[in-house]
């Protein structure tokens, strides 16, 4: 569901509040019949957030408590190289697709309509909803009436290789591209918000000092986005982990289940050959890389904020 | 990439001239590169969907003869796959316009009493949201299902706009919280001063000024139960109970897979949240980078 849910958070995580310091209480405190009212309305916030949240964390920890069955899932060789997919999966896609938007931002600072028009339509990929996108990639990468191979036919005369059908690295390859496509857009949009956020006078101090061109971006762009961009990878490595979609409807897992990464195997563990406790043992084996990517990003939102 | 290169001080007028032409030339370029990068997988949508029953399988970039007789099927639920298509779309809605209503109403009414009334403990209910927010919804999914067995709510809408309610929440309150201290507090005291009680004060003053707010949460709650899948596929099981994204993945285990009829629905799909996203994009960007990422 990392879907939409990414939606623009990364900007609102982003907010440094410097107004922080000067938000109190209500004067006097909360009063009498008040304090009841305050409790009232979190109310429905916790009882959602203990029967949809820690409810399920915590029934999860208990069928995944034995630990023969991690023992069986190190010797399978399909969780090995699942274990390699997700590896690569967040390594290769995570980075380019943040290195990426972190260029196209810069690109599309740029003044001209043309630029404006552009952006339009390059974030339609993320307005999109994720499923009818990768459901015809999937199609567009058939190796007999694909899109892809009947282009490079018409075009070079080029008869395309099976994207999907022949090998797990290119099959690989495609899913990470899918998913760059998807969510490359979103983090533009991002980073796009904190370059128009610098302002206007650093650059032409720094202009009349000397620094121009790549001057420019590594010693008055980099240096202030550098948080912002860390947080958002670090964010987007998180919601990549947990991506089901791309890698579900673009290449399904296969050939011969080899594409499949731990968000997907945990699902088909759980529901195509019905070992939930399985399914849980492979979402638990991330845990490992999720804590400390989670405590790392919890602690970098609360104390610095993210200051521009 | 970025930045057209602007060279040395001294360079003669004619030839920055040129480096400037040069560099527009290139960003053309690029951008038509970028142009094609993003429109292929849309195009091949369109072009699946508009290609005549039995013509998926061509080895044609342009569609032969182009026909709208996809889109009248799925309008008319004119094939088996399709027959519940509007119960589905009905379906879809109902999450959705719910997800939006309880989402908006938990998530302010816990900010109004973390934020504004500064509950005790309230940082405890952030941390929680926040840690619910980094945690992947697909790594839940097992665990949830089966609670959803336990709470008798399996193959139920209610199920699903729980889970949806669940994941998008977390944003709500923090967007809130956000926007909220931008609202003096002032307005608040004063209206106790003058004997509002709590409710008064957020019916009165929190909602009406977090307006702005709370159409970038509910655009955001709405797209999230619309075009998640996930849930909704391990959730709901009966063809009645279905929406949109499950049927649709439905198609691809069926042998025939009519690709033109499927890319159709995608179609009929994927317009209302595109509408809503272009509709309510400079709203939901300006009103989110207010307080934003500037220093």
């Amino acid at each position: 569901m990392a879907d939409v849910q990414v939606l623009r958070t990364a900007e609102a995580f982003a907010i440094p509040s410097d107004v922080k310091a000067r938000r109190r209480p209500w004067r006097f405190g909360l009063q009498g019949s008040e304090f009841t009212w305050a409790i009232a309305f979190v109310i429905p916030y916790a009882a959602l957030f203990l029967a949809f949240v820690a409810y399920p964390v915590l029934y999860g920890l208990w069928l995944g408590r034995e630990p023969a069955l991690y023992t069986e899932l190190m010797s399978e060789p399909i969780y090995q190289r699942t274990v390699v997919n997700t590896i690569l999966y967040l390594g290769i896609g995570v980075n380019l697709k943040m290195f990426g938007a972190l260029l196209m931002s810069g690109f599309f600072m740029r003044r001209g309509w043309w630029v404006k028009g552009l952006l339009l339509i390059y974030v339609l990929p993320w307005a999109v909803p994720a499923l009818p996108s990768f459901i015809s990639i999937h199609w567009m990468l058939n190796g007999q009436w694909g899109l892809l191979n009947n282009a490079l036919y018409n075009l070079f005369g080029v008869d395309g290789p099976g994207w999907l059908e022949t090998s797990r690295w290119l099959a690989l390859g495609s899913v990470i591209a899918s998913h760059i496509w998807k969510w490359m857009p979103f983090w533009t949009v991002i980073l796009l918000a904190g370059r128009m956020a610098i302002p206007q006078e650093l650059y032409e101090a720094a202009e009349m000092d000397g620094a121009t061109g790549v001057k420019r971006f590594t010693y008055v762009s980099f240096p202030l986005l550098a948080n912002l961009y860390l947080v958002c990878t670090l964010l987007s490595t998180l919601f990549t982990l947990g991506d089901f979609n791309s890698v579900y409807f673009v290449s399904g897992g296969g050939p011969a289940l080899s594409t499949h990464v731990l968000a997907t195997l945990g699902i088909r563990d759980a529901f195509e050959i019905a070992r939930p406790d399985l399914g849980v043992a492979v979402v638990m084996s991330a845990l490992p890389l999720m804590i400390p990517l989670v405590i790392l990003l919890m602690r970098k939102l609360h104390t610095t904020e993210v200051q521009l | 990439m970025s930045v057209p290169t602007v060279g040395g001080a001294r360079l003669r007028r004619p030839n920055y001239r040129r480096r400037r032409n040069l560099g527009e030339a290139a960003a053309l370029a690029f951008s038509v590169v970028v142009l094609i990068w993003t429109l292929t997988p849309i195009y091949n949508i369109v072009q699946v969907a508009l290609e005549p029953h039995g013509d998926v399988f061509t080895n044609d970039v342009f569609p032969s003869k182009p026909s709208f007789e996809s889109f009248w099927i799925v309008v008319t639920q004119g094939y088996w796959y399709l027959e519940y298509f509007w119960h589905q779309f009905g379906n879809s809605l109902y999450i959705g316009v719910a997800t939006v209503v309880i989402t908006l109403s938990v998530g302010s009414l816990a900010s109004f009493a973390i934020g504004r009334m500064r509950i005790r403990y309230g940082w405890l209910v952030s941390n929680a949201a926040l840690l619910t927010y980094v945690i992947p919804a697909s790594f839940l999914a097992i665990p949830f299902y089966r609670i959803m067995g336990f709470y008798g709510l399996s193959n139920n809408l209610w199920s699903v706009i729980a889970a949806e309610v669940t994941f998008a929440t977390p944003y709500a309150i923090f967007i809130f919280q956000q926007y909220g201290v931008s609202i003096p507090i002032e307005l608040d005291e004063a209206a106790r001063i003058d004997g509002a009680s709590p409710l008064q004060v957020y019916f009165k003053i929190y909602l009406p000024l977090m307006a702005p707010a709370m159409v970038a949460v509910g655009t955001y709650a709405l797209l999230l139960a619309w075009n998640e899948y996930l849930y909704q596929f391990l959730l709901l099981s009966s063809k009645k109970s279905m929406t949109v994204p499950v049927a649709l993945a439905q198609f691809l285990n069926s042998d025939e897979a009519p690709w033109n009829y499927m890319m159709a629905t995608a179609i009929v799909y994927a317009i209302p949240p595109v509408a809503i996203y272009y509709a309510f994009r400079r709203r939901m960007t300006a009103g989110l980078t207010m307080g934003g990422v500037k220093g």
